[in-house]
């Protein structure tokens, strides 16, 4: 295959894939949420409601899309673009399996932070242009929360970065193969130096991809419905496949980085070239998992309040991930090499 | 690999960067300015990817356009109290012409006395591990000069902001 439709072939794949993902997310969320509170979901359209997104993607596609009187029309044509191109791009650099992946990056790490970096302008200038004070609100908060946590989010994974030695996600992928004393995987969650960063990771990770407790953008109880109030019919659709893609993404780079990737435990590693299938269903099942958690998270604890959020962020997760970046060079540069007479 | 594609890449993207930059400066609407700001950033980036400065063009992606093209487009917002305010109050095309040609003036006798034009690039870009050696140990005083300023900049903002007290 020539290197261009092998590209061409990826792209539409991650394609396909973000919108899998999305059809499947939103039923998968309706589901987790309606057991959570103890109901049901959606019931009717199909067993168990399985048919219920495709409905509702049909929906979106043939609704009429209003544009607001007052909008300004070029930004709010754009911003959905600028909200949803980037977060395709985040698909980029993750690692499916030793081999399926699209680029591989030796700033992988870095690409995905850089392209999930660009949302905030979309939800902003999506919330600026629909002329509304509420969308504006929204945006704001959005891109106010969304800044802050990704200096917090950057520097709490720089200690893994520290520990592999690569800022390549498939390098830091071999770097947790293999187990400690034989029995505990050598996932970076299983190091107890990297507790403290796998909490800063998550909360920051939260905000990143706009969840509950920490969606102020779109408090439906005080601003409407945020950025995304004037948007109708497919535009609405863009901006929240999106949202749902970013969360795939986040919990993917959380599994990539904590929970060993597509990694099993004490599996040799001669069974990932036996079943090729093996690794990224794997990989997804675990993103799946994670996923899942942040969403029993959403269904369980009450919006924070913006200001509230703003110190945690700027006053306590910002310091404690640099002084865990700091530990972590001492210990793993200076301290590890003493017991174990290597230098590294 | 030939030289088109990189060439074709290179003057797609040097286009989009002056476009971008000459509607910046003649659009009278400033949040279109700052959209197309971030366009001429975003076109950077990608003149970076060029040059196979990967870890640059991500750098200026993280920085410019995911934290200050935000900030600005901020700041534009929570100073304007209408919408009607967006725009400039006075055209500012001929100004930033003669800015940019003394600018690009100043530049031009400035690179030219540093090094000749038409330097070969390297065979194999370095990657981000010998930039990080190079950064803190041949460069480290400078880095560290560069924090510093950064951090008297962000005091002086927050001096400038005014606490409680003040």
């Amino acid at each position: 295959m020539s290197p261009a439709l092998a590209t061409i072939v990826k792209l539409l794949s991650i394609i396909a894939l973000m919108l899998t993902n999305g059809v499947f997310m939103i039923y998968l969320l309706r589901k987790v949420l309606g057991h959570l509170h103890i109901r049901l979901g959606p019931m009717h359209v199909g067993p168990h409601g399985l048919l219920q997104t495709m409905n509702d993607v049909i929906k979106l596609l043939t609704k009429e899309d209003l544009t607001p009187r007052i909008a300004d029309k070029a930004l709010f044509y754009l911003a959905p673009m600028i909200v949803f191109v980037p977060s395709f791009m985040a698909y980029l650099a993750l690692p499916f399996s030793d081999t399926l992946k699209a680029t591989s990056l030796e700033t992988g790490l870095l690409f995905t932070f850089a392209a999930l970096s660009v949302v905030p302008i979309g939800i902003l200038l999506a919330g600026w242009s629909s002329g509304n004070k509420w969308g504006l609100l929204g945006g704001m908060r959005s891109a106010a929360m969304q800044i802050a946590y990704e200096v917090p989010l950057l520097l709490s994974v720089l200690p893994i970065v520290m520990i592999s030695g690569t800022a390549d996600l498939g390098g830091i992928v071999d770097a947790q193969a293999g187990t400690w004393l034989a029995v505990v995987p050598r996932w970076f969650i299983t190091n107890p130096l990297l507790w403290p960063t796998f909490i800063i990771f998550v909360i920051s990770s939260l905000i990143e991809a706009n969840q509950t407790p920490f969606d102020m953008s779109e408090g439906e109880s005080e601003l409407v419905g945020g950025f995304g109030t004037d948007y109708s019919a497919m535009k609405f659709g863009l901006v929240y496949l999106s949202e749902f893609s970013n969360t795939f993404v986040i919990s993917a780079l959380g599994v990539t980085l904590f929970f060993g990737g597509w990694l099993v435990p004490w599996l040799p590693m001669s069974w990932y070239d036996a079943v090729p299938v093996l690794a990224p269903t794997v990989f997804i099942l675990k993103t799946y998992l994670g996923i899942v958690l942040m969403w029993w998270i959403r269904g369980t604890y009450p919006r924070v309040r913006i200001d509230q959020l703003m110190d945690l962020g700027w006053k306590r997760l910002i310091p404690a991930a640099l002084v865990m970046i700091v530990l972590t060079g001492v210990v793993d540069k200076l301290i590890v090499p003493l017991f174990t007479g290597a230098v590294s | 690999m030939s030289t088109t594609l990189p060439a074709v890449a290179f003057y797609l993207l040097a286009f989009a960067a002056l476009y971008g930059a000459i509607s910046m400066m003649s659009t009278r609407n400033v949040v279109h300015a700052t959209v197309w700001l971030l366009e001429v950033m975003l076109a950077t980036a990608g003149l970076y990817l060029v040059l196979d400065a990967e870890f640059l063009a991500l750098v200026q992606v993280l920085v410019y356009a995911g934290a200050v093209a935000v900030l600005t487009l901020f700041t534009v917002m929570l100073t304007l109290r209408r919408r009607e305010d967006a725009v400039r109050p006075f055209p500012t095309a001929w100004g930033s012409l003669a800015i940019a040609a003394l600018f690009t003036g100043a530049m031009l006798l400035a690179i030219r006395g540093f090094c000749p034009v038409g330097v070969e690039m390297p065979a194999i870009a370095p990657g981000i591990e010998e930039f990080g050696r190079e950064l803190f140990t041949t460069w480290m005083v400078p880095f560290e000069v560069a924090s510093l300023v950064l951090l008297v900049a962000l005091v002086g903002a927050v001096w400038w902001t005014g606490g409680d007290d003040r």
